[in-house]
């Protein structure tokens, strides 16, 4: 059947392509379309039936017409080649070369769709990645496995944040080092630009692979490229023991482009006109990320998404936050005073915090100390909104002890270097430096002891 | 039997003959298991429990001339099923880390034997009717299983196995029916799931479900046998309170449906629970628990059927008179599954996609709570919680909406007050139970006469410090009196040192019963003590200057649920400060005059 072309298509519209009296063409099977100056595109099979089967083309429609348009089906699911020599590589989503180089050839082949890990054979992350960044590590830490997203906002800096992450990810007292899955879907020239420069600057280029769908080329393919890049992913992990870390940026293009063959579909839109299926969806891409029992290597992912309009609660977030283990919110307000990174303290999470820190992984106190920061910030918080409403003199004492530690919490703690690299003691202790700034009788997350070991209040602030 | 017309995701559509709706098929080479939902004259549609990629029409289809049903009988517990009651662990020696697909493993163990005691009313001759007590087996060291009778078997014992050991498949009890004809009755029976289990009767319980959560059984209690839900957006700490439930409820049995959820959830508790004690028994939590999963990137039409696998398996304990708990987490996912099925269906959809029976397939699942007598004489419950994850945190959704007007006990987690790290963040002003005046029978007579008086004042105490704060945010606090400023002070200690709770912390993690109402005490008096000398004309400053605030605080990790003295150390303390500041106050009051 794969030799075979057909001329048989009967209907054409945005991305999809009807085909009549073509029968046994099996669900999800890959399709190559040869238009009437010889060119080719790519398609899938998104639905089959006796009468008609529905193809989705990658590259679009347009220019083709119904008689010079020759379809073959290869018979066979999409699947990347596999092969130790994909670092260093760049492709594009459907795992074709986008650098100059020859396509890889490998007999290890796989579905890019992969199948479902058996949850009984996950292992539970817990495995502390230092990150250098203070507002991470002490209060939002990331584990080997985790899927931790960045929320970010147009003009944000997620991407220099997202670079300093690769660039300073370690785990403390293990010297082998993350190999880098980058996923870019719809992202401009100058952003996909800046992570290869960054890549290259800072030595790791052999360790990466490339994935690269850009603003100006085909969306449909877009549907395809994070499951690309995640199949490279789990071989990388499972096959040659590495660990990876995979940034992917951006899901809110990704989501957009389901949006889209879904309305072409026809599908019953749920809201904002996203399909009802957008959680599953979304789930089979963030759910590639773990550790699995046998394996020694793991999958973390780091997905950055831009909330349209600031929205935190924008289906694409949303939906989001509640597959992922926690999420990381830029907040454009600490942008724009100049705090890099500008890092949304209340709103971040970590849900995989509490099994990697403490006792055997950081230190004693970190848990408690982490929790302690965020009672405080909060209450800090209230007393910078009193005081826009009453005025910074009416405060009581209590009151401007906070005003202060709420700033040299943003302008110490969560602001430094865009190459500033702080180890996790280094954190902990700046956060005690922050909380003895207040008074005792107020940090009621902490132990007795702690205060004793590390508070040094003197009574005045 | 039929085949493949088309192909639309996880909906297939067959040409077939003689199969019945609600049945279950197998598709094509692969033998993807499915069920019927739709007969459309020679057509029928298919709604798939697994991934339909590579399927091609033409492919053969064979109906299995049985409805989705499930498998009871012992060896349930400490296992994990998939949403259609596959044993994830058998699934992985066959086909490794990811789940293949096509697999047909059955959920019990046919080659593990069991020790069968036969009921002392099992002779031969004996009437036996469905539901009945055959005998018992030790299905772990905390629980007895007992065998039951199908609920739709019906006969005159006529031969009966002795004591011994039996594999599930042996023949235990052989009866002959009102037909005339021979039945063999094995250790266990098929169900299906979508047909509720049948029992004597509803029964009344007013036993509180306690969860060790000074939050939930103090200030929003829950019974027995009733159902709740508990919504939040992401990040709210759902999860947490969840397996927090899972784990320190006082029921016999607990079942933990993770319904399109994450994978490494499942997980935690698979690695977790099998460390941590029972409370009550002292034993491995795992033996009392069992689990579904299909977590969120495994199909979703198995994601819709595993709340009803769950449920059923937790109304078979029931029928063996247990109290049984079964967490579902989510049920938005749920209905998102639904809301998929209906719209490849192109049903009309009514509010945001889901279609219109959304309701009255939410109000049925739920319905399936409660306490009874079973068809064996004795009392069981199925408590259900199913948490809601509705989009955007908004609680005006469908899901949401329609899971409120069903439940009795809303727990409602809120935001704000996860930012703020308050777990576990439920909201005492949006949250509500039903049941707390049925409830406050127990706690008065098992554990404080002032019980309700005293949670009532908490309530209306938090509810007046959030009118005030509204107050202060606009005003600020000097606008407030004395007497406003202590409630809001009171408030902030109620809110720090009761409602607080830390599921990672070991002491505090479990409440018992009376140490959430002795400190719950505790701090009642303190604030009373301080209206009182407000009362006299004493201002508010030197009450905040006490230097209680942090101990009162910290009591709950402290003080040990199994020894409460130091709790009544300190009501004494309390007591002899208020006294010594009125004396002092009185003192100060008369020399000025």
């Amino acid at each position: 059947m794969s030799e075979l072309e057909f001329r048989r298509v009967s209907s054409i519209h945005g991305a999809l392509m009807f085909l009549k009296a073509v029968d046994g063409i099996a669900l999800g099977d890959r399709v190559v379309i040869r238009d009437r100056d010889n060119n080719r595109r790519n398609g899938q099979v998104i639905r089959s039936s006796k009468e008609v089967v529905m193809v989705q083309v990658f590259e679009g429609t347009d220019n083709l017409d119904l008689e010079n348009t020759w379809v073959r089906f290869l018979d066979e699911p999409f699947e990347l080649s596999l092969s130790p020599g994909m670092l260093g590589r760049n492709f594009n989503g459907i795992g074709e070369p986008r650098d100059d180089r020859p396509p890889l050839i490998s007999n290890l082949r796989r579905n890019v769709n992969g199948s479902p890990v058996n949850p009984a054979a996950r292992a539970y992350p817990r495995e502390f990645i230092q990150t250098g960044i203070s507002a991470i590590d002490g209060l939002n830490s990331l584990v080997r496995g985790q899927k931790l997203p960045v929320f970010s906002g147009s003009g944000l800096p997620h991407n220099r944040l997202a670079a300093q992450i690769v660039r300073q990810a370690r785990l403390p007292g293990d010297a082998s080092n993350f190999v880098i899955v980058f996923a870019a879907m719809g992202v401009s020239y100058s952003d996909a630009r800046f992570f290869e420069q960054e890549f290259e600057s800072s030595g790791v280029l052999r360790n990466v692979v490339m994935f690269m769908n850009l603003a100006n080329d085909p969306p449909m393919e877009r549907l395809l490229l994070p499951r690309t890049a995640l199949t490279a992913a789990e071989y990388l992990a499972y096959e040659l023991d590495h660990h990876v870390l995979v940034v992917i940026t951006d899901m809110t293009n990704y989501a957009e482009a389901l949006r889209e063959i879904a309305t072409e579909k026809g599908d019953v839109p749920s809201r904002k006109g996203y399909p009802g299926y957008l959680y599953s969806d979304l789930a089979e891409i963030y759910e590639r990320a773990g550790r699995l029992r046998d394996r020694h290597g793991s999958i973390t992912m780091i997905p950055i998404l831009s909330m349209p309009s600031d929205d935190i609660t924008h289906p694409i977030p949303d939906l989001t936050g509640y597959i992922t283990e926690g999420q990381i919110v830029l907040s454009r307000e600490l942008n724009n005073k100049s705090v890099y990174p500008p890092i949304n303290v209340p709103p971040s999470l970590s849900r995989l915090m509490k099994d990697g820190i403490g006792k055997d992984f950081t230190r004693e106190d970190h848990p408690r100390v982490a929790s302690q920061l965020y009672a405080s910030y909060t209450r800090a918080l209230e007393s910078r909104n009193l005081a826009s409403i009453i005025g910074a003199e009416e405060l009581s004492e209590r009151d401007h002890h906070y005003l202060e530690f709420a700033e040299r919490f943003e302008a110490d703690f969560v602001r430094q270097g865009e190459h500033e690299e702080r180890n996790i003691i280094e954190t902990l202790n700046l956060a005690w430096e922050l909380l003895s700034l207040l008074p005792p009788n107020t940090l009621s997350r902490v132990s007795e002891e702690d205060l004793h070991k590390y508070h040094s209040w003197d009574g005045s602030g | 039997m039929g085949e493949v017309l088309e192909i639309n995701g996880p909906i297939v559509t067959i040409r077939q003959s003689g199969i019945r709706n609600g049945d279950q098929v197998k598709i094509g080479r692969l033998g993807l298991v499915g069920e019927v939902i739709h007969i459309r004259e020679k057509d029928a549609l298919v709604q798939v429990y697994e991934s339909t990629e590579s399927l091609r029409p033409g492919e053969q289809v064979v109906g299995l001339d049985y409805p989705l049903s499930v498998e009871l009988g012992p060896g349930l517990l400490g296992q994990i099923f998939d949403g259609i009651q596959r044993p994830l662990n058998k699934i992985m020696a066959l086909s490794g880390e990811h789940i293949a697909r096509g697999l047909e493993v059955s959920a019990l163990d046919r080659d593990r034997s069991w020790h069968f005691v036969a009921d002392n009313n099992l002779v031969v001759g004996s009437e036996l009717r469905g539901g009945q007590i055959l005998g018992t087996v030790e299905e772990t060291e905390t629980i007895q299983h007992r065998i039951l009778v199908p609920p739709d078997s019906h006969g005159i014992v006529i031969e009966h196995a002795p004591e011994g050991d039996y594999k599930i498949n042996e023949t235990i009890v052989r009866i002959r029916t009102d037909s005339g004809s021979v039945e063999d009755l094995k250790m266990y029976h098929r169900w299906p799931v979508r047909m509720p289990r049948p029992y004597q009767s509803r029964a009344n319980s007013n036993v509180p479900l306690i969860t060790g959560q000074r939050i939930l059984d103090t200030f929003f209690p829950f019974l027995k046998g009733g159902k709740a839900a508990v919504p939040g957006p992401f990040g709210a700490g759902k999860t947490m309170l969840q397996q927090q439930i899972a784990r320190w409820a006082n029921a016999d049995i607990v079942l933990y449906v993770g319904c399109g959820e994450r994978g490494n959830e499942i997980v935690d508790i698979l690695q977790s629970f099998p460390e941590l004690k029972d409370p009550y028994s002292g034993r491995s939590l795992m033996e009392r628990t069992f689990l579904v999963a299909n977590t969120s990137n495994m199909p979703v039409v198995a994601r819709e059927a595993s709340i009803y696998v769950g449920v059923t398996m937790a109304e078979y304990y029931r029928d063996q008179g247990y109290d049984v708990v079964m967490v579902a987490d989510s049920t938005s996912r749920w209905a998102e599954a639904l809301r998929e099925v209906a719209g490849r269906l192109g049903q009309m959809p009514v509010e945001e996609g889901y279609p219109a029976y959304l309701a009255s397939r939410l109000a049925a699942f739920y319905e399936r709570a409660g306490s009874v007598n079973t068809l064996a004489g004795n009392s069981g419950s199925v408590s259900l919680i199913g948490a809601v994850s509705p989009p955007g945190g908004d609680f005006s959704e469908p899901v949401t909406s329609h899971t409120k007007e069903i439940i009795r006990t809303f727990w409602a987690l809120s935001k704000p007050l996860a930012d703020a790290r308050h777990y576990p963040a439920i909201s005492w002003l949006e949250s509500f139970t039903a049941y707390a005046d049925r409830a406050a029978e127990w706690w008065s007579e098992q554990v404080g006469k002032q019980w309700y008086v005293r949670r009532q004042q908490a309530l209306s105490l938090l509810a007046e410090a959030d009118e005030l704060e509204r107050i202060v945010n606009l005003v600020g606090p000097e606008a407030l009196s004395s007497n406003q400023r202590w409630v809001l002070e009171s408030a902030g200690l109620i809110k720090e040192a009761v409602l607080q709770q830390s599921a990672l912390d070991p002491i505090d993690s479990y409440c018992s019963p009376q140490k959430q109402f002795q400190l719950l005490d505790l701090m009642l008096q303190f604030h009373d003590g301080g209206v009182e000398l407000i009362k006299l004309g004493m201002p508010v400053e030197p009450l905040i200057e006490l230097p209680f605030g942090g101990e009162l605080r910290r009591l709950k990790s402290m003080v040990p649920s199994d020894d409460l003295k130091e709790l009544a150390r300190y009501s004494e303390k309390i007591r002899e400060a208020f006294d010594g500041l009125r004396v002092e106050y009185s003192n100060g009051q008369e020399t000025k005059s």
